[in-house]
């Protein structure tokens, strides 16, 4: 299997605030990598850095082989225009915390405005797929309603249909469950399972440790911006080995 | 209702007292307005009209109103006024065009990281806010005494594409570069606030799609903030469609220049004020219908259900004393 997704010694420093102290993490193609940690130790942080919606300060962040948000020429590191980064985030989906739908438009318009200003495609072509999403999160009786007419269970579901739309090869979770009420976690996490047996590559970062121990390849534990532990779910959840990691789990479970 | 439902527990409203003395100030307050408006004074002290009947000479005085409502009547469609409407609308509506255009791109570069972009556009709205309108217009009008000519071509070389006397600011130019230039420092406040009012996870969600700054700002961020612009936009248009009265000083012959012209030569200047006050106010009551509707249109998505217009309003009033007027009739 090739390699999505590989950090080595990725930091980054919020003024002089360090969040990333230099994380190492593999992720291959069709794999499912769940990040646990407590909040603040650089999760999300580090997740943005994959699609560059955060720089890095230092380290090496490729995907799919490709530096990400640099292009390497005679052993100097050049930024790369917004366009050119534009291009690559076009392929890695993202999920967020609070759904982020876009709110002057209706569930249909969500899914085809990426697809049709960025990746040009034709309006008809652009519904069609729309549709075909929306029927696979079980949403396609919503697709003229507005966000706020969804509940939030909803609102992720299109969230993820939004992100799918784009076709992308890497799908980003940023607490995807969190900001929900908990009998609609669920429904959510449906979605996200059904997505993993697709063979999506997915990197998901949560707080729901049934999901990643049925789900995912690997689960690396982060803590104040560094990974602590790492390894199959087995592994990582059932066998903790750092008094950190022991500590968090009695917390969350 | 029947008699045994009635006769159970009576409930006893609590008295407003003073909403009932408000309301009978405000009532006569009102009667007051109306009376002044439609009453009528003697045209002259001790100027009479006399009438010989049978013999009897009566007199009395020669009444007129008050308002002067038949000249009023006489001027409010003559084609000097109409003229002189055309042109406050033609006035408020290009100003507003440069207001709005010029004022979404001084906040947009308020907002920008590059200092240089964001340092003039704060002192453009430092100077345009802390000039009054009206030297602003006498400024514009006056240019010529401080250019000659307009020339475009490559700053600071000997490079000229296209050049013209001043001569060409018109009063009318001069109110429409004075007009929606100071407004453009009023709308780039209002567009500033409606961009920041958007959630800053709208801007990342279009950004993790791929797109760019500018497809980001154009398709999602502000359309978004429409929704905070329009009401205080509004507003301005309102704002503005009187304050293109001021123009009427640089020798533009608006509604109110045109008003003045008329009384200059007949000395019947309150009707004309009359006049032009009905006419401010016919344009503002539209545009203020106008408003809501746009406003509506702009909050989808934000609210679950949007306001109902006045018509549905209406409708829904009706049904309801219906549906009463049904009920009673079924209950009797």
């Amino acid at each position: 299997m090739s390699t999505m997704v590989e950090a080595r010694g990725v930091t980054k420093a919020y003024g002089h605030v360090p969040v990333l102290r230099g994380v190492d993490l593999v992720v291959s193609q069709g794999e499912v990598t769940c990040l646990i940690g407590p909040s603040g130790s650089g999760k999300s942080t580090f997740l943005r850095c994959i699609n560059h919606l955060e720089k890095h300060d230092a380290g090496e962040l490729r995907v799919e082989g490709e530096l990400v948000g640099y292009r390497l020429q005679n052993g100097k590191l050049y930024e790369q225009s917004d366009k050119q980064i534009c291009g690559e985030r076009a392929n890695i989906g993202m999920v967020f915390q609070r759904f982020n739908l876009f709110q002057h438009l209706t569930v249909l318009d969500n899914l085809t405005i990426g697809q049709m200003k960025v990746k040009g495609v034709k309006e008809d072509v652009a519904v069609k797929s729309a549709r075909e999403l929306l029927a696979r999160v079980g949403l396609d009786a919503k697709e003229r309603n507005y966000p706020a007419q969804l509940s939030g269970g909803q609102q992720q579901r299109v969230a993820i249909a939004r992100a799918l739309a784009m076709e992308p090869r890497l799908m980003l979770f940023d607490e995807p469950t969190s900001a929900l009420d908990p009998e609609l976690v669920g429904e959510v996490l449906d979605v996200m399972r059904d997505l993993a047996k697709s063979g999506m590559t997915m990197i998901v970062v949560t707080h729901e440790m049934g999901f990643a121990r049925e789900v995912a390849n690997s689960v690396y534990f982060l803590d104040q911006g560094i990974i602590e532990e790492s390894g199959t779910p087995a592994e990582v959840l059932g066998n903790p080995r750092t008094e950190r990691l022991r500590n968090f789990l009695s917390k969350v479970l | 209702m029947s008699k045994d439902q009635q006769s159970e527990v009576e409930v006893v409203p609590v008295r407003h007292v003073g909403q009932w003395v408000g309301a009978a100030v405000v009532l006569v307050a009102i009667a007051m307005v109306v009376h002044t408006l439609f009453s009528k004074v003697p045209l002259q002290s001790g100027l009479n009209k006399c009438v010989t009947t049978a013999g009897k000479r009566v007199c009395h005085p020669i009444l007129i109103w008050r308002f002067q409502w038949n000249t009023v009547g006489q001027y409010l469609f003559s084609s000097e006024v109409l003229r002189g409407v055309i042109l406050t609308l033609e006035l408020t509506a290009v100003a507003m065009v440069i207001g709005i255009v010029l004022g979404v791109i001084i906040a947009v570069m308020r907002l920008s990281s590059n200092r240089l972009l964001a340092a003039p556009a704060w002192v453009y709205t430092w100077f345009f806010r802390g000039t009054p309108v009206y030297v602003q217009l006498f400024f514009w009008f006056n240019i010529g005494l401080l250019y000659k000519r307009f020339t475009l071509g490559v700053p600071f070389l000997h490079v000229t594409f296209f050049s013209t006397s001043t001569n060409v600011i018109t009063g009318v130019w001069a109110a429409i570069l004075g007009l929606g230039l100071n407004e453009a420092a009023y709308m780039s406040e209002i567009a500033r606030a409606g961009i920041i009012s958007v959630d800053e996870g709208q801007t990342e969600a279009a950004t993790s799609l791929g797109m760019t700054k500018g497809q980001t700002l154009r398709l999602v961020v502000l359309p978004q903030a429409m929704r905070v612009i329009i009401p205080p936009t509004g507003n301005e248009v309102i704002s503005m469609l009187k304050t293109t009265s001021l123009a009427a000083s640089i020798a533009v012959i608006e509604l109110f220049g045109a008003v003045q012209n008329i009384w200059a030569n007949n000395f019947k200047t309150l009707s004309l004020i009359v006049v032009a006050c009905l006419w401010y106010l016919f344009m503002t009551t539209v545009m203020s219908i106008g408003q809501f509707y746009i406003e509506r249109h702009f909050a989808r998505g934000a609210l679950r259900s949007p306001p109902m217009t006045p018509i549905q309003r209406l409708r829904k009033d009706l049904r309801t004393l219906g549906g009463r007027a049904r009920n009673t009739r079924v209950t009797s």
